[in-house]
């Protein structure tokens, strides 16, 4: 037991060296990002026009509820007119990055794990070092500056939308029945333009996560379709660790 | 402004001054001394000593699993060696000097698998050095990529999806981006592996006219005994034990060794009918 303890910790070190290594080296090769721009567009594109209907169906649905439960119990104490600052709050300091970038690393980190995985599998790799080309300067730069400037745009959206879907809700819902003017009243009051930066830098480092965890996962993939299969599992789970655990230190940092 | 949009969609260093020397194949020798590799408990390469010389075609030839790619990728520095040296031009590839490494050649490989990019089409993949390496202007580029698939018989195909190709065009492709870099070294890694034998005569025919056509060294890797013996200056026998034996085709076919003998037994008794 002692010895599989041992293990697993030299595993843990070993993971986070490489990780720390690889993100290093990815961000040396930013300086060259200009000779990759039509792969960050591509991505860029990918991430944020790809990840936005379902992030806006779930925003929408996370501002609703989050009204419908707040709204109905602070309706008991005549208090529901906060609704509109919970509801922002929440959305801009919390559900917006969490939630999205947890749906980016489920979306578009196991893509990239896989994406990366099948072409470390099937050789391509190794055919990029043959020609001299860096694997990290064309796959995983691309995909972290990719991930850096579509994840806090994505979330900035799907705050807007979050509020609005509270907003809906408050207006609608005849036990609350708190009317869009007092709600937005009362949530600009709360919320501060520190708060949305707040958010967006939650945004910006989650969204690092994606893309670097993904490609970590992708370049380490070994073994043929089991092996992709495997990587994409892990790059989930490693992403929704990692940010849950970031969401954290950045939110006590912040605070 | 429109040329600022063109920028954009193909990168901003396209028109740039060209980092990377882009002469003709010169060929090169390559000497490799004692090498050794192991993975874990599994002793893979056994002193393996070679001498291949420049403008050579020189086949390594053996059983699946005697080490022959391990080989191969040990010459592209995609694996190092446990012990032993290898030699380009007589300067150590692995040499912890950079003074003492070899400068100013180029070596490329194609892969089992052909290793193309499946994201890109024929001409990108064939381009993908190019313009990586900022070789020369675009329209230059297109230019070669016309010429490097119109050897491998594949002109006018640059517009193609990798998925569109067949196994043999696939190869050939891959020949075609490892020849975009002039390469003064080809390395071939099983070309025929997964060819029905047309398809492997045509690619043999292929290898051939570059033979004739470029001075590059080319190693080839195969367990098709045929198509070594047909393409090869001298050929190479492998087996788990090291390196059996070093000869012409003719010496290779006239030899004594038993596992020589056992090797080409096996892989032609099909053909002459034999029990």
């Amino acid at each position: 037991m002692i010895e599989a303890l041992g293990r697993n910790i030299l595993n843990l070190t070993q993971t986070a060296g490489e990780m720390v290594k690889l993100f290093g080296q990815t961000v040396l090769y930013f300086k060259e990002a200009p000779r990759n721009l039509p792969s960050i567009f591509r991505q860029t594109a990918e991430i944020g026009i790809g990840t936005l209907p379902v992030a806006s169906v779930l925003a929408l649905f996370v501002g609703m509820v989050l009204a419908l439960q707040t709204g109905s119990e602070l309706a008991l104490y005549g208090s529901q007119e906060a609704i509109g600052a919970i509801v922002g709050l929440s959305m801009v300091k919390e559900l917006g990055p969490v939630m999205t970038c947890l749906l980016v690393a489920g979306r578009v980190g196991s893509s990239m794990a896989a994406e990366v995985g099948a072409m470390q599998v099937y050789e391509e790799i190794d055919a990029l070092k043959t020609l001299e080309i860096s694997p990290i300067r064309y796959l995983a730069m691309p995909r972290l500056l990719a991930c850096l400037f579509a994840v806090p745009a994505l979330v900035i959206f799907s705050m807007l939308i979050g509020i609005a879907g509270g907003a809906f809700i408050s207006d609608i819902n005849p036990v609350i029945n708190v009317p869009y003017n007092v709600y937005y009243e009362n949530m600009i009051r709360a919320i501060g333009y520190l708060d949305i930066v707040k958010g967006i830098i939650k945004a910006t480092v989650f969204g690092g996560i994606v893309a670097h965890v993904g490609c970590y996962v992708g370049f380490k993939t070994r073994g043929g379709a089991r092996g992709i299969g495997q990587s994409t599992t892990r790059a989930v789970v490693m992403s929704f660790l990692m940010i849950l655990v970031a969401d954290y230190f950045l939110s006590r940092l912040m605070m | 402004m429109s040329g600022f949009f063109k920028k954009l969609m193909h990168g901003f260093s396209q028109d740039s001054d060209p980092v990377t020397n882009y002469e003709g194949s010169k060929g090169v020798g390559l000497r490799i001394e004692n090498l050794n590799k192991s993975f874990e408990d599994n002793h893979v390469l056994r002193d393996i000593s070679l001498d291949i010389q420049a403008g050579e075609t020189f086949s390594i030839i053996g059983p699946s699993g005697t080490g022959k790619s391990v080989l191969l990728k040990h010459i592209v520095k995609l694996i190092t060696p446990d012990s032993g040296k290898i030699y380009i031009d007589g300067q150590d590839i692995f040499a912890e000097d950079v003074d003492k490494k070899p400068k100013g050649y180029r070596y490329s490989m194609v892969f089992q698998t052909s290793a193309l990019f499946n994201s890109l089409s024929v001409g990108e993949n064939v381009g993908l050095w190019l313009r990586e390496k900022r070789v020369c202007p675009e329209n230059r580029i297109r230019r070669i990529i016309r010429e490097k698939l119109r050897l491998v018989g594949l002109e006018g195909k640059e517009e193609l999806m990798i998925s569109e190709l067949s196994g043999g065009m696939k190869k050939r492709v891959a020949i075609a981006r490892s020849l975009a870099m002039n390469p003064d070294l080809i390395l071939y890694d099983e070309p025929t592996a997964e060819l029905d034998p047309v398809t492997s005569d045509e690619l043999a025919r292929v290898i051939m006219d570059l033979k004739k056509e470029l001075q590059l060294t080319t190693i080839i890797v195969s367990h098709d005994l045929n198509f070594a013996l047909y393409l090869s200056d001298r050929v190479a026998m492998i087996d788990p034990e090291g390196i059996v034996e070093v000869g012409t085709p003719d010496q290779i076919k006239a030899s004594e060794n038993p596992v020589v003998r056992k090797f080409i037994y096996t892989t032609t008794k099909g053909i002459k009918g034999e029990d």
